[in-house]
């Protein structure tokens, strides 16, 4: 035993280090800089979600319930906004536009709710509205998930849309990963999919299935803060929020399963284990997975070649470490990683405006244009 | 009779002290603990220390200890603007967390009496009802 002992401590401690070890490839900090930025907007404490109905004319969230309608760099506050349930991190979350935007003026909307005849707390609802100058009409709540809870944790939420009249939405495990995400009979830790109009289409990979909730697209997720659709594949890519490492991005498929809490790359806030687990069948791997975590809020691709080095590059904006991550993607894989703009502050949403510009929203600072040299 | 009125005042005495009494203060710290580790631990991590230069600590924290109303009404109404702790200046933003009063008496509890804090008079939830926007200035 006395021999063994010595040994011991050092498989323990080459296992420790093991686990915490950063996964490749390592964050770089690029030598040339040929770019600057500058502030569109400012005063807004927490820009959530934003999307462009023109180049000069966009609309940004709020977290604490304010959508402001920004026209060539003036700010404008929506009226008819739905009221929020403000806690922790819920609040307004995400905007997005309707893909006939031009001839519907509607809009999408992701949010903390607390619904007349809820219980107490709140839970993650998506509504769509009319967009009619500064206000919203015609608001209408098509889906809330349930049960309510006073946790302040994990509420998503993303927006995106495919090319065939679905509209697709995050929620995050709400707190719960205990109950939650593995479970297709309750909300919460999943992405959604509905017709445009609120209704569940058909095909959807729960439909005829008992004890599911119809509406689910996917499930086993933690916290989804980032979504979008690939420029080229049309394919969903997502990031979602892991414990202590182990933050995520994935590529979501119908009714897969991505294996939160049972697998994971990360461990507990308190430096204890979640599960022994990385690996397990019918459960998919993350296309990618970051240790140490970015904290990762907000997901774009660079398509447009006014940043003629970045072109089809994807940006993620980190809290955590306060800069806009650039990933470099070839043959499938992420080959790089360079932060953009470092210490800029929390970045919480990139965007890519109709010009093919890079936006950022920075908590404190307000709306941020990355500006080539 | 006297027997009646004695009982009945009793019982009224019991359930008045049972519906209005402020729980314990050491209820509050259990309670105020798990509020913490849902909206706080994030910025003020577990060890209670913050990050240097970006998120205040709480442990042995002068602003905090000497500024017990200033800390409610941060936390009830949000709190912005220079402040300066343990000689080191702060110039950030922590956002409204939306948390009742009650469970702000609750994390006020357990952040003035964990990481060796020591504060002897309990924070009640009528303190925390009490304070106002404005003392932010």
């Amino acid at each position: 035993m006395k021999i063994f002992s010595p040994l011991s401590i050092v498989l323990f401690f080459t296992l420790h280090i093991g686990c915490a070890q950063d996964n490749p490839p390592f964050i770089e900090t690029p030598t040339e800089i040929d770019y600057t930025y500058e502030i569109i907007v400012d005063g807004i404490d927490i820009p959530w979600g934003m999307v462009f109905i023109t180049e000069k004319d966009f609309l940004v969230t709020e977290k604490s319930g304010i959508i402001y309608r920004v026209v060539d760099g003036k700010k404008t506050a929506l009226t008819g906004v739905p009221k929020i349930y403000l806690r922790g991190q819920g609040g307004l979350l995400d905007i997005a536009l309707h893909p006939n935007f031009t001839s519907n003026s509607i809009v999408y909307i992701t949010l903390a709710a607390n619904v007349e005849g809820d219980g107490k707390g709140g839970n993650t609802a998506l509504y769509s509205a009319k967009l009619n100058a500064n206000k919203l009409e015609d608001v209408k709540l098509l889906y809330k998930a349930a049960p309510n809870t006073k946790k302040g944790q994990h509420w998503g939420s993303r927006i995106v849309f495919d090319n065939q009249g679905h509209v697709y939405f995050s929620v995050g495990d709400r707190g719960n990963r205990d109950l939650n995400p593995q479970d297709i009979n309750r909300d919460g830790g999943k992405i959604y999919r509905l017709n445009l109009d609120g209704s569940i289409p058909k095909e959807n990979p729960f439909v005829g299935k008992d004890n599911s909730k119809k509406a689910i697209y996917s499930y086993g997720h933690r916290n989804p803060q980032g979504m979008v659709i690939h420029p080229k594949t049309g394919k969903i890519w997502e990031h979602e929020h892991g414990p202590q490492g182990g933050d995520e991005i994935n590529i979501i498929q119908k009714g897969v399963n991505f294996g939160w809490p049972t697998i994971t790359y990360g461990i507990n806030y308190s430096g204890t284990p979640i599960t022994d687990k990385t690996v397990m069948p019918n459960m998919a791997q993350p296309y990618y997975y970051w240790i140490p975590s970015i904290g990762p809020s907000g997901m774009a691709f660079s398509t447009s070649g006014v940043y003629k080095k970045w072109i089809d590059d994807l940006f993620v904006g980190s809290l955590k470490f306060e800069y806009l991550e650039r990933l470099v993607i070839e043959n499938d894989k992420v080959v790089k990683r360079e932060k953009v703009l470092d210490k800029i502050g929390r970045v919480r949403e990139v965007i890519e405006s109709p010009e093919g510009y890079l936006y950022i929203g920075v908590e404190g600072k307000g709306i941020l244009k990355i500006i080539p040299n | 009779m006297k027997i009646f009125t004695l009982i009945y005042f009793l019982i009224v005495g019991v359930v008045t002290t049972f519906i209005f009494q402020e729980k314990t203060k050491e209820d509050s710290f259990i309670d105020g603990q798990e509020i913490y580790h849902d909206f706080c631990v994030q910025c003020h991590l577990t060890s209670g220390k913050g990050v240097s230069g970006v998120f205040p600590p709480l442990k042995a924290s002068d602003y905090l200890m000497k500024n017990i109303e200033n800390s409610i009404a941060g936390i009830k109404y949000g709190l912005r603007g220079k402040i300066k702790v343990n000689d080191e200046i702060y110039d950030g933003v922590m956002v409204n967390q939306g948390l009742e009063n009650e469970e702000i008496a609750d994390v006020m509890n357990y952040i003035l009496n964990e990481w060796g804090n020591s504060f002897e008079k309990q924070i009640t939830t009528q303190q925390v009802i009490e304070i106002k926007k404005t003392i932010l200035k």
